[in-house]
C-alpha cells in the first residue's frame, strides 16, 4: 500500500471560497422564498442567482483551464462550493452544468468543445448531459437516441436541470452530440426534488453537432466526477439538517425541559454527527482524487457515494421525526432538504450500485 | 548533532546519524531504546531532554521509517505497554513534575517499565467520578490508599500503575479526586486475575489494602485529579480506534482475505454486507487519517471520539460477518483456557475469539453510550440531563 497522500482538510482558500458562496446563498436563496417558488410555472429557478454564482463569482468556470476561458481551479473547490449548494438546496445548475456536462465536453476533441466551453465557463449558457439523472458510471443505461445523417431521434427521460438548459449533450449511438435547445422539444417532469427539476426531451430529427466518436469515455468521466462531488453537496444536505435539528431541540421545550436534553433524542443526533464525520472524510478524499487523476479514484468515488448518500437521508429523515409535527408541513423547508436527499440516493449510481462496483474495484467477487 | 530538525530532511539526517553510531545489529536492544530516548528520537513531539526535540507531530513517521528500514529493535511498543505510551506517558508529561518526567519517562518509552490504569471500580463505571477508593495521609505526608480496583488490563505484568483515588469526600465527587502515580510492586497490591467471555483473563481486579504511595507520586494538584485524568481519558479514546491503519488494515482485512480465499463460502446476502461493511470501514480509516491530517496541522477537531465510536461498532458488525461466514467452522471455538495474555491484541486467534473480544470495544475506555453523551454536550451543544448528583458532597450521594 503506498503512502497515504491525500489532503482532506480544507485549504486557507477553499475556506474563503466557501465564506463568499455562502454570503451570498444567504442573502439570495433562503428557503421561504424557495418554497414559494418550487411550484411557480417558471420552476425553483432564479437565473439572477445562477448570474451572480455562475459569471460574477466565476464558479461555471470552477474546473474549465484557464485558455478556455475558465478558472482552472480543481474539483477540491468544486466541492466546497457543492457543500454550500447543498445546505442551501439551492436551485442552480452547478453539479450539472458546471461539473456533469462540463466534464464531458473536457473529454471531447479540443476542436470540438471550442465553442461551448467557453460559454458554459462563463456562465452565458447552460448546458447538461442528456441522460436519467439515476444513470450510473458504472455503464448499463440504454441509449435512446439514434444518429442519422447528423439527426437526432429519441425520448431522455428525468434529465435533471433540463428544463432550463441551453444546450444537451445527447449520447447517440455513433458519438455524444450538442443539441441546441430549440432544436428539442422539452417538457418540465413532475420531480420529487422540487429544487433540482426534471424534464423529458423529445429530438425528433433534432441537428446535433458530433463532439466526439467515444461516448462512453465522455460519459463515464462526466458521471464519475458527477457522483464524487455529489457527495460532497449530500454532505451540506446532511450537515444543515443537523444543525437545524439541533438549534430547534435547544430550544423546543416539552415535559418542562428543553427536549435535546433527552438522551433518547441526543443520542439520535449524536449517532447521525458520527455518521456525517465519515461522510465528510470519504467526500473529501473522493474529491482530492479527482482533482490529481488518482490510479484510486473509482474506489474513491464509489465509497464516497456508498456513504453520503444514505448519511443525507438519514440526516433528513431524522430532522423530520425530531421537529414532530412542525416538520411534515410544507411551510417548514425540512420537506425540500427531505426531497433533495432521497433524490440525490437515487442519482449518478444507486448506493448499491455504487458498491457493486467495490466488489470488482477491490476484488471481492460474488 | 547539531543537524537542523525541523523538517523531514533534517529530521532523517539526525536519524541516520544516531544510526551509525548505534548499529541496531551489534547494539544490546535495550541500550539501543534508551541512546535513542536520549537522542530525542523516541517521540520527536516530546521536548528535549525527554525523548523528544520539540519538533512536530508529524514528523515522527520519518524517524519510525528510518529506524524500521534499518532493522531497529522493537519489543518497546503500545502492543505491550499501550496504557503506559498511551495513557500514562502524555498525561506526565502535561502534569507532571520536572522530577517526575525525569523518572517516569524513559523507562517507559523503553519498556522497561509496564504500566496499567487503576481508574474503574465496581462502584464507579460509567459515573467514573463517583469512585470510592480512598486516599488518607500518613503522618510522614504520605498516601495510604484503599479500595478495589477493576477491568485492569495488564495488572499482571505492570511495574506502575496511574491511579484515581478520593482524597476529600466532603466535596462533591468531582473535586474529592486526586491522581496518583502507584508502585504495582508495592505492600498491599493484590492482583487477581478476571475471567472474560472469550475465556482468558486479558483484565484483573485489582485490591489496595492500606498502600504507600509517595507525596512526590502525587500528579497534579490535591482535588484536581478529574481533570487530569480527562487528560488520560482523551488519549485512551484515541489510542482506541484511532491507530493509522492501512486500507483493510483491521477486522474487515480479515474477513477480506477468508472472502478471497475461500469462495465456496460465498453468498449473496453475505456479499451485500460485506461490501457495505467494507465500504464503512474505509470511510471510517479516511475519518482517522483526516483526524491526524488535523492535528498536524493544529487545528484539532472533536472527530477523536467519533473514532472510538465508530470503530466499536464496526468491529462488532465485522466481527460477526467473519463468524456467519465461517459456516460449520464457526460453531467450533479455538480454546477456552484461561490464558493470560501478555499483550491486547483485538485481531489475535480465530473468529470466535474475534467475535467474542469485539463485544468490549463498546464498553472498554468509555460506553458508547457515554460516548454519546460527550459528542452530544462538547460538540453539539445540546443540554445534559437534570443531574443531582454534581454540586453534592460525594459522602452524602445515594449508594
Amino acid at each position: 500500500m503506498s503512502e497515504f497522500t491525500a489532503d482532506l482538510l480544507y485549504s486557507r482558500d477553499e475556506e474563503d471560497l466557501r465564506a463568499a458562496v455562502r454570503s451570498l446563498l444567504a442573502d439570495r436563496a433562503d428557503p421561504v422564498r424557495l418554497t414559494a417558488a418550487a411550484e411557480s410555472p417558471q420552476g425553483p429557478y432564479d437565473p439572477r442567482l445562477w448570474t451572480s454564482l455562475g459569471t460574477e463569482m466565476g464558479l461555471a468556470g470552477l474546473l474549465v483551464p484557464e485558455k478556455s476561458g475558465g478558472a482552472g481551479a480543481t474539483h477540491r473547490e468544486a466541492a466546497v462550493v457543492l457543500e454550500e449548494l447543498g445546505r442551501t438546496v439551492a436551485p442552480v445548475p452547478f453539479l450539472t452544468s458546471a461539473v456533469i456536462a462540463t466534464e464531458a465536453l473536457l473529454a471531447c476533441e479540443p476542436e470540438a468543445a471550442a465553442g461551448l466551453l467557453p460559454a458554459l465557463a462563463a456562465g452565458t449558457r447552460t448546458a447538461v448531459l442528456a441522460v436519467p439523472f439515476s444513470a450510473s458510471p458504472y455503464g448499463g443505461a440504454a441509449r435512446t437516441v439514434t444518429a442519422a445523417g447528423g439527426r437526432l431521434t429519441g425520448v431522455v427521460t428525468s434529465v435533471a436541470d433540463g428544463t432550463r438548459a441551453d444546450v444537451f449533450l445527447v449520447p447517440a449511438d455513433d458519438g455524444l452530440y450538442a443539441v441546441g435547445r430549440d432544436a428539442a422539444a422539452v417538457e418540465a417532469m413532475t420531480s420529487l426534488d422540487l429544487t433540482r427539476p426534471l424534464a423529458r426531451v423529445r429530438l425528433d430529427g433534432a441537428p446535433g453537432v458530433r463532439l466526439t466518436a467515444a461516448t462512453d469515455a465522455a460519459v463515464v468521466r462526466a458521471l464519475r466526477a458527477g457522483a464524487g462531488l455529489l457527495a460532497s453537496e449530500q454532505l451540506g444536505v446532511a450537515e444543515w439538517c443537523l444543525t437545524e435539528t439541533v438549534g430547534y431541540l435547544k430550544e423546543r421545550r416539552q415535559f418542562a425541559r428543553r427536549v435535546g436534553g433527552f438522551q433518547a433524542l441526543k443520542h439520535r443526533l449524536a449517532q447521525l454527527w458520527l455518521q456525517i464525520v465519515s461522510a465528510r472524510a470519504a467526500a473529501r478524499y473522493a474529491a482530492d482524487c479527482l482533482a490529481t487523476g488518482a490510479a484510486d479514484t473509482d474506489v474513491a468515488v464509489a465509497v464516497a457515494q456508498s456513504c453520503a448518500g444514505q448519511t443525507a437521508v438519514r440526516a433528513a429523515e431524522e430532522a423530520l421525526q425530531l421537529h414532530g409535527g412542525i416538520g411534515m408541513t410544507w411551510e417548514h423547508p425540512v420537506h425540500l432538504y427531505l426531497k433533495r436527499a432521497k433524490s440525490a440516493q437515487l442519482a449518478l449510481g444507486s448506493p448499491g450500485a455504487h458498491r457493486q462496483a467495490l466488489a470488482g474495484l477491490v476484488d471481492l467477487p460474488a | 548533532m547539531a543537524s537542523q530538525t525541523s523538517d523531514a530532511a533534517g529530521i532523517r539526517r539526525r536519524t541516520h546519524e544516531f544510526l551509525a553510531a548505534h548499529p541496531p545489529a551489534t547494539t544490546d536492544p535495550l541500550a539501543f531504546h534508551r541512546a535513542r530516548f536520549d537522542a530525542g528520537l523516541a517521540w520527536v513531539h516530546y521536548p528535549e531532554g525527554l525523548g523528544g526535540l520539540g519538533a512536530s507531530r508529524a514528523l515522527q513517521p520519518v524517524v519510525d521509517a528510518e529506524m524500521d528500514a534499518a532493522g531497529a529493535p522493537g519489543g518497546n511498543g503500545p502492543e505491550t505497554n499501550g496504557i503506559g505510551l498511551g495513557m500514562a506517558a502524555p498525561t506526565i508529561l502535561r502534569y507532571g513534575t520536572e522530577e517526575q518526567k525525569r523518572r517516569f519517562l524513559r523507562p517507559l518509552w523503553c519498556g522497561e517499565e509496564i504500566w496499567c490504569q487503576l481508574f474503574s471500580e465496581p462502584g464507579a463505571g460509567s459515573d467514573l467520578a463517583g469512585l470510592a477508593t480512598r486516599a488518607v495521609r500518613d503522618e510522614a505526608g504520605d498516601w495510604r490508599v484503599t479500595g478495589q480496583k477493576v477491568w485492569t488490563s495488564s495488572a499482571h505484568n505492570a511495574d506502575f500503575a496511574i491511579l484515581i483515588a478520593r482524597t476529600d469526600p466532603d466535596v462533591p465527587k468531582h473535586r474529592g479526586i486526586t491522581y496518583f502515580l502507584c508502585d504495582m510492586r508495592a505492600e498491599g497490591v493484590e492482583v487477581r486475575p478476571l475471567r472474560q467471555i472469550t475465556g482468558e483473563a486479558e483484565f484483573n481486579e485489582v485490591f489496595l489494602t492500606g498502600v504507600r504511595i509517595p507525596d512526590a507520586h502525587r500528579l497534579g494538584d490535591l482535588g484536581d485529579g478529574w481533570r487530569v485524568a480527562q487528560t488520560t481519558l482523551n488519549n485512551e479514546r484515541v489510542a482506541i480506534g484511532g491507530g493509522d491503519v492501512p486500507r483493510e488494515g483491521g477486522h474487515i482485512g480479515l474477513v477480506s482475505a477468508v472472502w478471497r480465499e475461500r469462495p465456496e463460502l460465498r453468498t449473496p446476502e453475505l456479499h451485500q454486507r460485506l461490501l457495505a461493511l467494507w465500504a464503512e470501514a474505509e470511510a471510517l480509516r479516511l475519518s482517522g487519517a483526516r483526524l491526524r491530517q488535523q492535528l498536524v496541522a493544529g487545528q484539532p477537531g472533536p472527530e477523536g471520539s467519533a473514532m472510538k465510536l465508530g470503530f466499536a461498532r464496526l468491529a462488532q458488525e465485522i466481527s460477526g460477518l467473519g463468524l456467519e461466514l465461517m459456516g460449520e467452522e464457526g460453531l467450533a471455538y479455538d480454546d477456552w483456557t484461561q490464558v493470560r495474555p501478555e499483550r491486547v491484541d483485538f485481531l489475535g486467534r480465530e473468529a470466535g475469539y474475534r467475535y467474542l473480544r469485539a463485544k468490549g470495544n463498546s464498553i472498554e475506555g468509555g460506553t458508547s453510550e457515554i460516548l454519546l453523551n460527550i459528542i452530544a454536550e462538547r460538540v453539539l451543544g445540546l443540554p445534559s440531563e437534570p443531574r443531582t448528583d454534581k454540586d453534592a458532597a460525594w459522602k452524602d450521594l445515594p449508594r
